[in-house]
């Protein structure tokens, strides 16, 4: 049985400084086809703890591919994607699927575009969190909800919620419902595919200041893909930017986007409706 | 604390023909702690452009950028992530936020990313406001909707929030009233006192005189026009 009080570690991390010296994950020359298409060329790049890359590039530059070669959602046709474990760093794509599978329900988190396709529907708002800290071991019934509902508070959702299912909350609830339940765990390093799309601006935001709150109390690692600029800056240290599966730019945020070198990147930002 | 040597820029427009439009060359700057040099020079002559790459938003073509021993010209993007954070602030004349953050955050935010506690960043955020008179009732808000000039204070006290080494301040009192340009002023003058290296741009000239030791004309590093 679990007490609460180790339960407690799930919910807070200390922050890890940013200068550490080590890379939480490296990756070396990833490539994946489909068929005689590219899907993504020779992607190499490291992350570093408490740092968050941004991914971007129009539809089909290969930045969704790539996420999913790195979550191990696909398996790429080469390069090595190798994460700074418990153990010292490993070749994920060496790892036995049971190794990973354990990885990615302790170490990593995966945010997906559409909430429905990271929840389960037809189990409560609570029971969504808590299934994941019960997949890493805790049994205690009454501190597996408290830990839900103080996350569920930490996302902004009112405890009375708690036994709703998320198909009776709204887009932007059921979004801060996903993060919740990937972040119960305390990961180091979350995959976000589109987090903010498909939502209302002003949801965006409350969504946004949310993600950077949460990176800066658990120090957490994150690779974000999306296609809207404006998310980037205000969220990514560094950007990388996509083109026909190849990285053609990659710099600071702001750099890359007020001084962008490549002339796919001077495309891109210069497209940008201004509000 | 900040050297500056040789330093060049150009932009290149691939989507307008390929066109190379050199803006800078042979760019020398030299600050010491508690100094503050004025950049000066008719607009479009560099000043804004020349900050910007010292703050590594804008990418050098080549020389040397150096602030605190690290060169920001050839730093990993980690590395300068980390000068902004512990020893280079920069005020911009633009705020720029999440939107819905009350302005308190705003402020105490590059104290909590540097591991504050909340409660001491907030108070120090407080202090700030307080000082550059942003009434309280409008902290718990976003200034997003505030007018020009309280955008430029919050932007200000932001700025001032962490005691960095060094400085970068654009247009810091371009539209203030005369009471608040007073405050900023002498927080610069504060800055000054406790060892910080300041680069400034001063429309104002009453300003410059005030504060800064030194002006440097950017005109001098304009590709065609130095003599």
């Amino acid at each position: 049985m679990m007490e609460g009080s180790d339960l407690s570690i799930f919910a807070k991390k200390k922050p890890q400084p940013m200068a550490s010296t080590a890379p939480l994950l490296r990756v070396e020359g990833l490539t994946k086809r489909y068929g005689a298409r590219i899907g993504c060329a020779d992607v190499s790049f490291d992350l570093y703890p408490g740092e968050v890359l941004g991914i971007v590039g129009e539809s089909g530059s290969g930045k969704s591919t790539l996420l999913s070669c790195l979550a191990g959602h696909m398996a790429p046709d080469a390069g090595r994607v190798i994460f700074d474990t418990a153990e010292g760093p490993r070749d994920t794509r060496e790892m036995s699927e049971p190794e990973r599978r354990r990885l990615a329900r302790t170490d990593w988190a995966y945010v997906h575009q559409n909430a429905r396709d990271g929840l389960r529907m037809g189990v409560s708002a609570g029971g969504n969190v808590g299934e994941r800290l019960m997949a890493v071991g805790a049994r205690h019934y009454a501190d597996i909800r408290t830990t839900a509902t103080d996350w569920l508070g930490r996302v902004e959702i009112a405890p009375e919620r708690i036994d709703d299912r998320p198909s009776a909350f709204s887009g932007g609830m059921q979004q801060r419902l996903q993060i919740a339940r990937n972040l119960v765990t305390g990961p180091r390093l979350v995959f976000m595919d589109e987090p903010t799309g498909g939502l209302d601006v002003s949801v965006q935001a409350r969504l946004l200041d949310l993600l950077r709150g949460l990176v800066r109390e658990m120090g957490l690692s994150v690779l974000i893909v999306t296609h809207d600029l404006a998310v980037v800056r205000l969220l990514a240290d560094r950007l990388m930017v996509m083109k026909g599966g190849r990285v053609v730019e990659q710099g600071l945020t702001d750099q890359v986007l007020d001084d962008p070198q490549h002339a796919y990147t001077q495309l891109l930002v210069s497209s940008v409706l201004q509000v | 604390m900040i050297e500056i040597s040789n330093l060049c820029k150009s932009f290149t427009l691939h989507n307008q023909g390929g066109a190379v439009i050199p803006v800078m060359a042979g760019a020398a700057l030299s600050v010491a702690p508690g100094e503050c040099v004025g950049l000066v020079g008719a607009s479009g002559a560099g000043k804004s452009t020349l900050m910007r790459m010292i703050y590594g938003n804008y990418l050098a073509a080549s020389g040397r950028i150096e602030v605190a021993g690290v060169d920001v010209a050839r730093a990993a993007p980690r590395e300068v992530i980390a000068l902004r954070r512990q020893t280079l602030g920069y005020v911009s004349q633009f705020l720029r936020v999440v939107p819905r953050v009350p302005t308190l955050d705003v402020v105490a935010e590059p104290l909590l990313v540097l591991g504050v506690p909340a409660d001491q960043a907030r108070a120090r955020a407080s202090d700030l406001l307080a000082r550059l008179n942003i009434p309280e009732r409008l902290w718990p808000l976003s200034p997003t909707t505030f007018s020009g000039g309280e955008q430029q204070r919050v932007n200000i006290a932001r700025g001032f929030a962490h005691a960095y080494p060094a400085l970068l301040l654009d247009e810091p009192t371009a539209s203030l009233d005369a009471t608040n340009r007073e405050v900023v002023l002498s927080m610069i003058d504060e800055a000054k006192a406790r060892g910080a290296a300041i680069v400034g741009i001063f429309h104002d000239e009453g300003a410059r005189e005030r504060v800064c030791d030194r002006l440097v004309d950017v005109t001098g590093f304009t590709p065609g026009l130095a003599a």
